[in-house]
């Protein structure tokens, strides 16, 4: 069949696309072409409708005009049961799995194997552990889905569609909450799935992974199609300026001096801080103005560290103290009582409430801190969230949106709004920068520096190597639920990280991943 | 697996009741007396089958009690005033129930109404038409009612396995496979967890809410019709209030209020509870018969809070899970 192939064909074209939510005109004309056995990434800021193109192709959403055509035949897909019976296999933005199925359920809902109309729970089981296993995870396949991490549901995900075996895959961001090994897992499938002949959608803000994979790129900005070009004939800053519509401001390491922290008070500290079973005791010191990172592998302990600190979880030893005093730490009332704040990285989960607006979620944390018989007045809200609006960049600039209808980058925005809005002495950051663009993402890292300078302490999780070496102060690597070192001043680089996480030896990393 | 726990609850308080009963009156621990709780909760099995399926499916369907009410009322009218036999009276009054529930389930889906809103009205609807056929009572004389009450399979013991709680048993074990081993089953739990990622994930979210009411209708018609045996009679004020002793059943048998999780087996244990309180309740003799509703009010209380916390656990940070991974 591949041979038949006439390789520049195009498998899936997209003609004129426009649609509109209301007012707002989410895709403008948008033309996409895909080839056989080509990765091409579609790539843009945040709302500049890449979910949207991904979901009227796909028949999510009707569309306004235009037309698609796969395989040189005219489509107009009405539900994704559609677009999968026409050839496409799409893993949305939102981790679209059941949590209350088993896993095995998850990756073959709706086509099961069966014999006599009756599923064979055996096999599919057996042949779920097989498809898994493809991508390094060894896992209880008839456990709920929801009793495991978001990077496995997110691995689940995609092994479902990769194995839907369909002639276009189309993956909205699915290294989002991914590490190293498990996206170069992706990436090796990825290329086998592209040499059988398949063509791959690929959206992601990460422009290192866009320049590994993919061989040409589409650029969208505020719903119009930019250009598209050869990835190999794309310089990294002309890409930037296709996204933007300008200049990137360079983001420069504004680490302050190792010395400089010494001389600040401690703002907060545990000691002994642990829970069994969950994370070892550690010992943790944040000063005024402080950036900590946590760097580790995916299941290393790093949120579950946050979580800790936080209230989120009880620890079962240890100490916490604020400004020297003991505190206790029962839940997360306690945290935002002693003025924490945490950004989860589960935010569909445990952070954004979809159906209030964006001035409703930004003030949400403020207000319960305050109490419910101080309730904040209308004029404060709307100054408020005018301001983080501003501030963070929210698109679209509406704070009476309701944030379900926000793009996936903006929603992340909008947690952090909340935290910052109020006005914490420690801020945990569970990785701040997923899904969010490369403006923006320069944006918050700016901001990060910024509240730092004003006293606040920050612990950040992030598996950005890169990222953490820009702003921490200091970091905590952990390893199997431990924190295990502890880098600071010149001693952090992405070399010495990436040394302390694999320090006994490699095994261990690649032993924590099969 | 899915909803074990709960189940294993509801077995617990079960085997506890009864074991309690049994030890007050050791008459209750007879095949006499169970064959009897089967037969006179046979109606009530079978609707609660399909009230397993809506709720699952994350929905609630009000009008069972008001479709059995119509049921037994048609197939009377039908049979003594019209002339119908009986078998031809069954197939219709199947048949429209069955596309009275489809229309409920089409209307909620097209329209994205909620389903409490929707079967509430389809309530209304079937006791209102069941008023408009007859206000009173009318008995039904058929030769088959008699065969059919009279039939019975002895059990050890003297108890008799009625042909009513036959079809019951017949029905709860079907609805069991049904949910538990075919696709449709599996789809029920999907659109439980979320209707939109369900779609997202290629299941036809329209066709199956249209079956699954359609489903909950069809059982409550062949429960109208079990219950016309049971009283041989039709009444349009029969069965009024069962939706509720019916969602109560299915509550107590560790089904998800919210959708999602649930078995068949724990709705027919819930049936069997409320059946022994009753019968405990008889027993006594000098207990009002509304002890039944007080005593399944406290029961549905425990378990709701206790699903609330099982649902709560459940919630908590996957640490165990993603060490297994590692
Ligand atoms: N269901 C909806 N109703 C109204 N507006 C919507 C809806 N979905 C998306 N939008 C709007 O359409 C625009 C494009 O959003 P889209 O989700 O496609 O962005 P994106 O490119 O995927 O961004 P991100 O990188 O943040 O995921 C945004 O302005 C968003 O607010
Ligand atoms: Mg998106």
């Amino acid at each position: 069949m591949q041979n038949s192939l006439d390789p520049a064909a195009p498998l899936l074209e997209v003609r004129g696309i426009s649609k509109s939510f209301g007012a707002v005109h989410a895709l403008q004309e948008v033309d996409f072409t895909l080839r056989a056995g080509e990765i091409h990434a579609l790539l843009g800021e945040n709302g500049a409708g890449k979910s949207t193109l991904i979901k009227v192709v796909t028949g999510v959403f009707p569309r306004d005009a235009g037309i698609v055509r796969i395989g040189g035949e005219e489509i107009a897909p009405r539900s994704a049961k559609a677009a999968l019976a026409a050839g496409i296999a799409t893993v949305y933005q939102e981790v679209n799995l059941l949590p209350n199925l088993s896993v095995a359920q998850n990756l073959f809902l709706d086509r099961q194997p069966m014999r006599f109309g009756i599923v064979r729970e055996g096999e599919m089981r057996r042949r779920a552990k097989a498809l898994l296993a493809d991508f390094g995870l060894d896992i209880d396949v008839a456990a709920p889905l929801g009793s495991y991490s978001v990077a496995i549901q997110h691995v689940t995900a995609i092994a479902r569609a990769v194995d839907l075996s369909a002639r276009v895959l189309i993956l909205d961001e699915p290294t989002a909450s991914l590490d190293r090994h498990e996206v170069e897992i992706l990436f090796r499938i990825m290329r086998q799935l592209a040499k059988r002949g398949i063509g791959i959608v690929f959206v992601s803000h990460f422009l290192d992974q866009v320049y590994e994979i993919s061989h040409r790129i589409t650029v969208l900005r505020n719903g119009r199609l930019v250009g598209e070009r050869e990835t190999a004939s794309l310089p990294r800053l002309e890409l930037i300026r296709l996204m933007l519509g300008r200049e990137l401001a360079e983001t420069t390491s504004a680490r302050a001096s190792a010395g400089e922290h010494k001389a600040r008070e401690v703002c907060v500290s545990f000691e002994n801080f642990g829970k069994a079973g969950y994370v070892a005791p550690f010992n943790l010191e944040l000063r005024h103005g402080e950036v900590v990172g946590l760097a580790g592998l995916l299941g290393s302990g790093r949120t579950e560290t946050a979580r800790l600190v936080f209230g989120a979880e009880r620890a079962d030893r240890g100490q916490a103290r604020v400004e020297g005093a003991p505190v206790r730490l029962q839940s997360p009332r306690d945290g935002v009582r002693h003025g924490f704040g945490y950004c989860p990285e589960e935010r569909k989960t445990e952070g954004i409430v979809a159906e209030l607006t964006v001035r409703e979620n930004i003030v949400l944390a403020l207000q319960a801190k305050r109490g419910l018989h101080r309730p904040l007045s209308r004029r404060e809200q709307d100054e408020i969230a005018r301001r983080y609006v501003k501030m963070l960049d929210i698109r679209p600039a509406d704070p009476e949106r309701p944030v379900g209808l926000l793009s996936g980058g903006n929603q992340q925005k909008v947690l952090l709004a909340r935290w910052l809005a109020t006005s914490p002495r420690l801020l945990v950051l569970d990785e701040p920068t997923r899904g969010i663009d490369v403006g923006a993402h320069a944006e918050i890292i700016r901001l990060i520096r910024e509240l730092c300078d004003d006293g606040l302490s920050l612990l950040v999780i992030s598996s950005e190597l890169d990222e953490i070496v820009t702003y921490s102060d200091r970091v905590v690597v952990l390893r199997d639920r431990a924190h295990i070192e502890e880098l600071a001043g010149e001693a952090i680089d992405v070399g010495n990280i990436l040394a302390a996480i694999a320090a006994d030896s490699v095994a261990v990393a690649l032993e924590a991943h099969t | 697996m899915r909803g074990l726990p709960p189940v294993l609850i509801t077995t617990i308080v079960l085997v506890a009741g009864f074991a309690a009963c049994a030890m007050q009156f050791p008459n209750i621990a007879s095949t006499r007396v169970v064959g009897n709780l089967l037969t006179d909760n046979a109606f009530l099995g079978i609707v609660a089958v399909g009230m397993t399926f809506v709720i699952i499916s994350g929905g609630i369907d009000l009008s069972v009690g008001s479709v059995i009410g119509f049921t037994t009322v048609f197939v009377a009218l039908a049979i003594e005033r019209w002339g119908v036999p009986p078998l031809i009276a069954f197939v219709a009054i199947l048949a429209l129930s069955a596309a009275f529930g489809a229309a409920m389930g089409a209307v909620i889906h097209v329209f994205d109404l909620p389903p409490f809103i929707v079967t509430l009205a389809g309530m209304f609807l079937a006791r209102g038409a069941s008023f408009l056929l007859s206000t009173e009572s009318v008995p039904i004389t058929a030769p088959v009612y008699s065969t059919v009450s009279d039939f019975a399979l002895r059990m050890p013991g003297g108890g008799r396995l009625t042909a009513i709680a036959i079809i019951m048993l017949v029905i709860v074990i079907g609805g069991a496979l049904l949910l538990h081993l075919t696709r449709f089953g599996a789809n029920v739990y999907a659109l439980g967890g979320s209707r939109a990622t369900a779609s997202l994930m290629g299941v036809a979210v329209g066709k199956m809410t249209v079956k699954i009411y359609m489903l909950s209708s069809l059982l409550a018609g062949i429960a109208g019709i079990v219950f016309s045996f049971y009283t041989s009679a039709g009444y349009s004020l029969s069965a009024v209030g069962v939706e509720l002793d019916t969602i109560a059943a299915v509550v107590i048998g560790g089904t998800l209020l919210t959708g999602g999780q649930g078995s068949v087996i724990g709705t027919f244990l819930g049936v069997l509870i409320q059946g022994m309180i009753q019968t405990y309740i008889n027993f006594d003799g000098t207990l009002s018969s509304w002890w039944t509703k007080i005593a399944t009010g406290v029961l549905l209380f425990a378990f709701i809070a206790l699903q609330q916390a099982l649902v709560a656990l459940a919630r908590r940070p996957a640490a165990k899970r993603e060490g297994a991974a590692t």
